[in-house]
Formats: structure tokens, C-alpha cells, sequence
């Protein structure tokens, strides 16, 4: 992608002798809902802070709306971050703390006042003006952060683990009206988070990252059906692993032998390596059916009941297989209000249709 | 049995406690105690109240003198050792200065050299620079002990510091000098007012660094030296000192009670990781 709209060019950062950020490439479009996901460490912030302008690359460039920032300072950036924290400024009101970066525009009083108010309009705190920055809420400091940063109309809004240190209701209501602030101000979002599911639900796109590297860069729905890695396919949602080695590739599909499982079939794909490869076979526990007798047709498996969570809408079972160490997991929908369930120490059948696997290259 | 052993202990020290603060106490309590007694000798019993010492004192020219003199020096040696203090406070609380300890320790060293040898050793370094001995000499002394004062108060208040808040000043597009001025100042106000008030008041305190330093001009505290030669001052000796000693009290107060004011403002808030 050329017409990139932020552009994050080979960018390495060291601090001593730890490599935080190693070599991550992005190409973020203009209004793009993106975000940074990895575990904590994994230099998601690092790189965010690298856009803001809080640290510098050691190597690499970044470009913003085409112009080079690596080495411009956080104030003369295009892009405003809410922090972690949301670092409401306590000695200031709420009005004076979103007024804070209008200051160098020297608006008169009353433009001002229109731009102010009107940011907390957006955000739901309209006549909280006076309110002093320590007397609010977690939630309506968010939103003051997110104010504060919008009014000042940046090319690209960054946000480091924001919905972090809300109570979980509080998350769910704050993405959903997150996403929609984006969408009506149209402004390039750049969202860190550690939570999948919160990357999921609102991003265009996400950067999966681990070790200061970027691993996949997709839509959350690629990343969850195709990711490109077992560390991907093991970090976004459950995931069943089955080592294997490719027998054949034809236009049939590809037969994978997975050892203890069998041969497993998959549907013919362009990208499957060829045959002798050792591969790992993925396969998600909710594209997995239970069966009572061997059914025709896909892959099946035979195993017995080792656990059996029944959460409502539908049940979580492990299956134990023989020859397999991990227990597959299987996510089994409560279609039928009758049925009885599985018991422990039933012996079930695992059936799933070539085209529900995932084949991952094994190191 | 346990019980009543834990009342005895309560007992005891109780009894420490009180003579603990009387200790403490009663000698200075003998200053304004004296100061309003109706005699020239400071012996019991007293013979009758006056405040003629006080006006003895607030028309002595000497005294006003002297006292303007210490007022002086305390301003000059508080305003520049909290100026100096200020940097030195922020960068050994907001990074991770190499060294930073040893360099905090180094600092401090003037507050445990004997202050007379603290007072050669100037008075040795000022002779051999050829600097005329004044105010201005006496003002550079007490810079050096005043520092380590300021930068412990100002440390405490910018310990915990959210950083964030002035990465944030710089996000909103404030350079760092008017960051400094629209976030950091404002926050740490209360230490830099508390750490002016401290230093002014071990400036306005020292006798041996200034008796020194100061060459022909005086202090309060050297006046008061030179009085005690003089049995006829005494009295008057004791209304000044129970004066500084009021005064000296209600700014260290007015000083920790400024220090500990809205402590939690800029704070770095608990989040959850």
C-alpha cells in the first residue's frame, strides 16, 4: 500500500541491549480503525509511543500523511495519544483541561468556548465544564482524555490500552461508542490493547505482535479463520493443534498424516506446501460436531468425554484422544433444548469438514 | 497477667513521653517565660510582668539592622537554593540518573560536616579567591547547606510524579519550557513554597557559618553572640530569641502543612495492567 496514510518503515528500537520494536513494517490507511495486539512486552506501546513521538527509532522512518516524523517531537506531530493513565492535568477544571492544546491556535474567547463545549457534547459531559479533573469517574476521565485530544482535530488519534482500567460493562458500552466517535470524526485510530476480544469487535485491521515483532497483519476475521502462525492461531481465541506431515497435494485436496489422529484431509489450497513438509494442523473447537456413531463424510476422530462446562448458549467439552497429551476442545452449540449431555467417559466421535482446518508451517 | 503487664508498659511510657517533651520543651520555655519578667537577672522568683524589653528591643537600631541584614541573606540563600533544587530534585525523581544515588548522598554531605568546619573551609577557599568577606560571602555558605534541604523537599513532593501528565502537555503541543510552567510548576507549587519557607528558616537560623562569613556586617544570631557579653542586653536577648522562636515554629508548619497540601495531585493513579 502506497498511499499509506501512517508508515512505519523497517523501524527498530533498542533500549541497551533489548530489542523492544524489531523491524515492523505497517502501512495504516487514512480512517482506519487499527489496532496494536500482543501480549504485555510485546512492544505494541513502544511502537506507539515511537508514532506519538515520546521515543525515537533507532532505525527505520515513519511517515505520516505522507512527511517524514521519525525525529519531530511530540508537539509538533499531527497525531494526539490518550494515555494509559488518561493524564487528566488535576490542578485544571475539565473545561481548562480540554482547552489545554487550543491555547497556541489563540482563538478568541467565544470560538473557543464553541470548540470546548462542543467536544463535551461528543462525549456526553455537556455542563461538566466546571468540574474539577479529580472529582470525576474513571469512565468520564476517559472521556475527557479522548475530548481533550480530539478537539485539537489530529490527523491521527493514538490510544495506548484506553478501556484498560474501566470495569468490564463500563469496556463493553465505552468500544461500542469508541467505534462510533471514529467512524463520525473519521479520524485515523491507532489502538493499543492486550485484549482480543476488544481488537476484534473494533478494528478494520489488527497487527498481531510478540517479541517486538509484527506476526500477521489482517482483519479480524482473516486473523481468527486464517491466522498465519500457530503463535497467532494460539493468541486470537481457542485453537486445537495437531502435529502432522503433508502426504499429498493434489487438486483433491492435500492428506495430511497426523500420526495418533489419522490421516486428515484438507481442501486443495494454493498455499499448502508440498508434500514431506512437516506442518501443524489447526482447527477451531467450534468448527468441531459430536457424534454418538461415526459419521460419514470430513475428518473424524474417536475420543472420550473428559470434561463437559455447560455455559448456556452452548457447552465447552474436552475429548481426550488417544496418543494426543492435550485434550481437544470442542465448542458444541445448545441448539436442542432436550438433549441430555455428553457424560465424562463417553466415548464420542470429532467430525469437521476439510475446509475447517488451518495448515500452519512447524518450525 | 498479660493484661495488666500491658497497662504497666502503657504506663511507662507514658511517663517517657512526658519527660521526653519536657525535656525538650521546658529549657526553651524559659526564653519567653523570662522575656516578660520585670527584672534584669534571670533567676526565680519572678518579680512582675512587663513588655519593657520588647520595647527596648523594637527601638534598638542595632537589632533592626541586624535583623534586616538575616532577612536578606535568608531571601537571597532560599530563592537560590530552590532554583538550584528544582532540576536537581526533578532529574533524580523522573530518570534514572546513572549514579543517581551517589550523587543524592554527595549532596547531602554538607548536612554532616561539622558546620565550623564547613565555615574554615569557606572562609580558607574565600581568602585564597581574594573575595572580600559581606552578605553576599555569608549568602554563598548558607547556599551550600540550604541545597540539600531543598532538594529533599522538593523530592518528596515530585516522588511519584505521573510523567505522563507532562507527555501529555507536549502531546497537546506545548513545548517543554511552557510545559514546565503550565504543568510542572503548578504541581510542585506546595514543595517549592515549602522548601522557600525550610531554607529561608536554616538561613535565618545559622550563627556559626555567618559569624564566619560575614565580616564586618551582622546577623541576627551574631547581635545576639555580641549581646551576651552585655548583662544589661540579657533581657532583651530574650525577647528576641522568643520571638524567633515563634516564628521559627509557625513556618515550619505553615511549611510541612503546605508540603502535604492535595499530596495525591499528580499522582500516577493505580491502573490495573
Amino acid at each position: 500500500m502506497d498511499d499509506a496514510y501512517i508508515k512505519i518503515d523497517h523501524v527498530v528500537k533498542r533500549f541497551g541491549g533489548t530489542v523492544a520494536v524489531d523491524d515492523a513494517n505497517l502501512s495504516i490507511a487514512r480512517g482506519e480503525f487499527f489496532s496494536l495486539l500482543g501480549p504485555s512486552g510485546c512492544g505494541k506501546t513502544t511502537l506507539l509511543r515511537m508514532t506519538a513521538g515520546f521515543e525515537f527509532p533507532s532505525d527505520g522512518e515513519i511517515y505520516i500523511d505522507g512527511l517524514p516524523v521519525t525525529d519531530v517531537p511530540p508537539n509538533k506531530r499531527p497525531t494526539n495519544m490518550v494515555f494509559q493513565s488518561y493524564a487528566i492535568f488535576p490542578h485544571l477544571n475539565v473545561f481548562d483541561n480540554i482547552a489545554y492544546g487550543l491555547r497556541k491556535e489563540r482563538l478568541p474567547r467565544a470560538e473557543l468556548d464553541r470548540r470546548v463545549n462542543e467536544a463535551l457534547e461528543m462525549i456526553k459531559l455537556g455542563g461538566f465544564g466546571k468540574r474539577g479533573a479529580t472529582q470525576l469517574s474513571g469512565g468520564q476521565r476517559q472521556r475527557v482524555a479522548l475530548a481533550r485530544a480530539l478537539v485539537r482535530r489530529p490527523k491521527v488519534l493514538l490510544l495506548d490500552e484506553p478501556l484498560g482500567a474501566l470495569d468490564k460493562r463500563l469496556r463493553e458500552s465505552m468500544q461500542i461508542e469508541l467505534r462510533a466517535l471514529q467512524k463520525s470524526v473519521g479520524i485515523t485510530f491507532v489502538f493499543v490493547t492486550h485484549d482480543q476480544e476488544e481488537a476484534l469487535s473494533m478494528s478494520d485491521r489488527i497487527a498481531v505482535m510478540s517479541a517486538g515483532k509484527v506476526l500477521q497483519i489482517a482483519s479480524p476475521r482473516t486473523l481468527y479463520e486464517a491466522p498465519n502462525c500457530r503463535e497467532v492461531a494460539d493468541f486470537i481465541g481457542t485453537m486445537n493443534f495437531f502435529d502432522g506431515r503433508i502426504v499429498s497435494v493434489s487438486a483433491d485436496g492435500t492428506a495430511i498424516d497426523a500420526g495418533p489422529v489419522g490421516t486428515l484431509r484438507a481442501n486443495a489450497s494454493d498455499g499448502a506446501p508440498p508434500a514431506g513438509s512437516d506442518v501443524i494442523v489447526a482447527v477451531r473447537p467450534e468448527k468441531i460436531t459430536l457424534f454418538a456413531e461415526a459419521p460419514r463424510g470430513g475428518n473424524t476422530i474417536k475420543g472420550t468425554v473428559a470434561a463437559n462446562a455447560y455455559l448456556g448458549e452452548r457447552s465447552h467439552l474436552n475429548v481426550q484422544v488417544e496418543g494426543c497429551k492435550e485434550p481437544v476442545s470442542v465448542a458444541a452449540q445448545n441448539a436442542d433444548r432436550l438433549k441430555t449431555a455428553h457424560a465424562n467417559g463417553e466415548t464420542v466421535y470429532l467430525n469437521w469438514p476439510a475446509d475447517a482446518m488451518v495448515i500452519l508451517p512447524r518450525e | 497477667m498479660a493484661k495488666r503487664r500491658g497497662a504497666n508498659g502503657g504506663r511507662g511510657l507514658l511517663l517517657y513521653a512526658i519527660f521526653y517533651l519536657a525535656f525538650l520543651y521546658v529549657p526553651v520555655l524559659f526564653l519567653p517565660l523570662f522575656s516578660f519578667n520585670d527584672s534584669a537577672f534571670i533567676a526565680f522568683p519572678l518579680t512582675g510582668f512587663t513588655t519593657k524589653w520588647y520595647a527596648q528591643l523594637f527601638a534598638d537600631s542595632a537589632v533592626r539592622q541586624a535583623l534586616a541584614n538575616s532577612l536578606k541573606v535568608g531571601a537571597a540563600a532560599a530563592l537560590i537554593s530552590t532554583m538550584l533544587g528544582i532540576p536537581a530534585a526533578k532529574a533524580l525523581t523522573r530518570y534514572r540518573v546513572p549514579g543517581g544515588g551517589a550523587v543524592l548522598a554527595f549532596v547531602n554531605i554538607p548536612l554532616f560536616v561539622p558546620e565550623i568546619v564547613l565555615g574554615i573551609s569557606l572562609l580558607i577557599l574565600l581568602n585564597v579567591a581574594e573575595i572580600p568577606l559581606s552578605l553576599m560571602t555569608v549568602v554563598l555558605g548558607h547556599i551550600v547547606f540550604c541545597i540539600p534541604f531543598a532538594i529533599t523537599v522538593l523530592m518528596s513532593r515530585m516522588d511519584g510524579f505521573d510523567t505522563s501528565l507532562e507527555e501529555a502537555s507536549l502531546d497537546l503541543g506545548e513545548t517543554p519550557w511552557m510545559t514546565f510552567w503550565r504543568v510542572t510548576f503548578p504541581l510542585a507549587l506546595p514543595g517549592i513554597v515549602s522548601s522557600l519557607l525550610l531554607t529561608f528558616m536554616v538561613s535565618f537560623d545559622d550563627f556559626l557559618v555567618a559569624y564566619f562569613l560575614a565580616g564586618t556586617d551582622t546577623t541576627l544570631p551574631i547581635y545576639i553572640w555580641g549581646s551576651l557579653r552585655f548583662p544589661a542586653q540579657l533581657p532583651k536577648v530574650l525577647a528576641l530569641g522568643a520571638l524567633i522562636l515563634v516564628v521559627s515554629t509557625i513556618l515550619v508548619v505553615v511549611a510541612e502543612w503546605i508540603r502535604s497540601l492535595g499530596v495525591e495531585q499528580g499522582r500516577r493513579p493505580m491502573v490495573g495492567a
